[in-house]
């Protein structure tokens, strides 16, 4: 009983502050108000977005958001595993405490705060421009470009790779990988037979984890990329606080979190053939 | 020189400040089955780990062949582990885990699937390649984990206590399996384990270690028979340890009493360990014993009874078929060649059997 009445607790807060909420921006996106100030069903907000420019924003920040996600994929990857072996060589050794900390310690600062301070690296008379001057190179457009955004994105969400990858890892059984080594796997047949698809599980949620915040965000690509610079998150957060169109901010919104959806089922589909193949 | 299939030469291992390994002299040959026997922390899963390549000697050689082994990295060694908890691989079914080897070394479809086939045979898991690893109890997984060793045709198979998770029944019958497996393969077995009893069902060969050091070498009957030291009497099944003097050859006296035994080669009056096997004392009405003392506990064993008979100085404890009271009075009997004298403290048993 004691159980249930938890349980209770937990789902008035989960329909009062997530429920609700979505079906709020779901009416906004299907309704509009007519001449006498009365709320009709309507599909205008969503045929509005069926429009070369809005589509292209979305599939802008889609690819942009799969490029950060591929990049700190690439980057995570070696450093999930070279933290790793480290924390594995130390534990032999007795000692405890990792280096994961540092990893995480800059999340524990404002985002804001962390994304503004690429501004004074990258900016016209920022640091780096500042090195090639005195180094005699003429300066480069560093801000305000699409590597720009790229980049503060895969500075900011590059622990959320990280994280899940590690702790797969880490989970892999020492004498798992050595019975490898034993039946005549090196080190790169190792990787790709055992290590790889074992750590298949931490790869996909850590994609999830980078591709959702990477494709909603608007501070990034608003810092680094300027008030020109368009991706979804800005085009909805546009809708709100300057065009003051909520109707179509939600239509936004809910084409958002279809497509997010999506993308978690296709992961969902990739993780579930991972275990597949082990169990069938 | 290259005679023996596996040869440590004057081998030593350091971790940090202890020493796992220390100047082990050691060789095995083809064919044999061989335990390296003792309590955790003596050093033979160290030993194992150096054959397999999983770690490298501090200082000394190995030959394997008569080639030294420490340059062969682990992947290109004509050796096969059977680890301590199966190590099979979870992402893959029992036909991939046993393949796996083999597929590394390109070895055509048809091959690989007449070569799967015969192992699972062999192991008696025909019908169990498409299974997945974690649906099968911890013997199969055991047996999948032996396939997958042997499938490679090892020259050498290691085997980390291969049993220790097994219950009592699985495992006696898995000792009896593996006898014959290593029979039929002729392939040399080196096992790993603390149970004495294992070792002498299975060994040819038992070498019993202690804190990195071998104590003896021998065949199970040799070991169990002649222990060379009171370590090695008292890890070998259960024995009575008690301190002696060695009057003169084949006289030796503990308890206060004067025993005619078959030992000789001592100091006139050296200390002496005399070491009795529980099962070679004799019980007897007490006018007729050498040794009197009153019974303490009776254990029924199944076969015999256990009875622990409190003497002066020493309790002693004797197997029989018959049992005695507790708290009669009793006399104890032994036979001279079942009396065993070993040197006191006695160092590093030599190396060559």
């Amino acid at each position: 009983m004691y159980k249930k009445s938890l349980s209770y607790v937990h789902l008035i807060w989960m329909a009062l502050f997530v429920l609700a909420p979505i079906l709020m921006v779901l009416v906004y996106s299907l309704t509009t108000k007519d001449a006498n100030g009365n709320s009709v069903l309507t599909f205008a907000h969503y045929a509005k977005f069926v429009n070369p420019a809005y589509i292209g924003i979305l599939w802008k920040s889609v690819w942009i958001a799969a490029l950060a996600s591929a990049v700190c994929l690439l980057l995570g990857f070696p450093a999930a595993m070279i933290l790793c072996n480290r924390d594995r060589r130390r534990a032999q050794l007795g000692k405890k405490g990792s280096v994961l900390l540092l990893f995480v310690m800059p999340m524990w600062m404002n985002m804001l705060l962390r994304t503004y301070s690429w501004l004074t690296i990258l900016e016209k008379n920022g640091l780096l421009n500042n090195l090639l001057e005195a180094l005699h190179l003429p300066p480069v457009q560093l801000l305000y470009t699409t590597g720009a955004v790229v980049l503060g994105m895969v500075y900011n969400f590059i622990p959320f790779m990280i994280l899940p990858i590690y702790s797969v890892l880490v989970k892999i059984d020492r004498s798992v990988i050595e019975a490898a080594e034993d039946l005549g796997a090196n080190s790169f047949c190792v990787y790709t037979r055992i290590i790889i698809p074992l750590s298949l599980p931490g790869v996909i949620s850590g994609i999830t984890m980078v591709f959702l915040p990477a494709i909603t965000t608007f501070i990034i690509s608003q810092l680094l990329g300027g008030g020109q610079y368009m991706l979804f998150g800005n085009l909805i957060e546009q809708q709100f606080l300057k065009a003051d169109n909520w109707n179509f901010g939600s239509a936004l919104s809910i084409v958002m979190m279809i497509l997010i959806f999506l993308a978690m089922r296709i992961m969902n589909l990739f993780n579930k053939n991972g275990q597949q193949v082990a169990m069938f | 020189m290259g005679e023996h299939l596996i040869e440590f030469i004057d081998v030593s291992k350091q971790f940090d400040t202890t020493e796992a390994l220390s100047h082990i002299n050691l060789y095995v040959d083809r064919n044999e089955f061989v335990t390296l026997l003792g309590p955790s922390g003596c050093g033979k899963s160290t030993l194992l780990r150096i054959i397999a390549g999983f770690e490298e000697p501090s200082n000394g050689q190995v030959l394997f062949e008569g080639k030294d082994l420490v340059s062969i990295p682990p992947y290109q060694r004509r050796v096969n582990t059977v680890f301590q908890k199966y190590a099979l691989f979870p992402h893959m079914d029992v036909y991939e885990n046993i393949a796996f080897g083999l597929k590394i070394a390109k070895k055509d479809k048809k091959e690989i699937d007449y070569e799967v086939s015969r192992v699972l045979e062999l192991v008696n898991l025909k019908g169990y390649a498409h299974r997945a690893t974690d649906s099968l109890s911890g013997g199969q997984q055991q047996r999948v984990a032996i396939a997958r060793a042997i499938v490679n045709k090892p020259h050498v198979l290691l085997l980390d206590e291969p049993l220790a998770a097994l219950d009592l029944k699985l495992r006696k019958g898995m000792q009896v399996e593996l006898k014959n497996m290593q029979r039929e393969l002729g392939i040399t077995f080196i096992y790993v384990t603390h149970d004495q009893e294992e070792a002498l069902t299975m060994s040819d060969t038992v070498v019993v270690m202690r804190e990195g050091t071998i104590q003896q070498i021998g065949r199970p009957i040799d070991i169990y028979n002649e222990p060379k030291n009171a370590y090695v009497a008292d890890f070998i099944g259960e024995s009575n340890i008690i301190d002696g003097v060695m009057k003169r050859d084949c006289l030796a006296e503990f308890c206060g009493v004067e025993f005619e035994c078959v030992d000789s080669g001592f100091a006139p009056n050296e200390p002496v360990d005399v070491v009795i096997r529980p099962e070679d004392l004799y019980l007897v009405p007490a006018e007729n014993g050498k040794i009197v003392g009153i019974v303490e506990s009776v254990t029924f064993k199944g076969v015999h009874y256990e009875m622990l008979v409190k003497s002066e100085g020493y309790t002693w404890m004797i197997h029989d078929t018959q049992m005695f009271e507790e708290g009669s009075q009793v006399g104890l009997l032994v036979k001279p060649f079942d009396i065993h004298i070993m040197k006191k403290s006695a160092g590093e048993a030599d190396a060559v059997v």
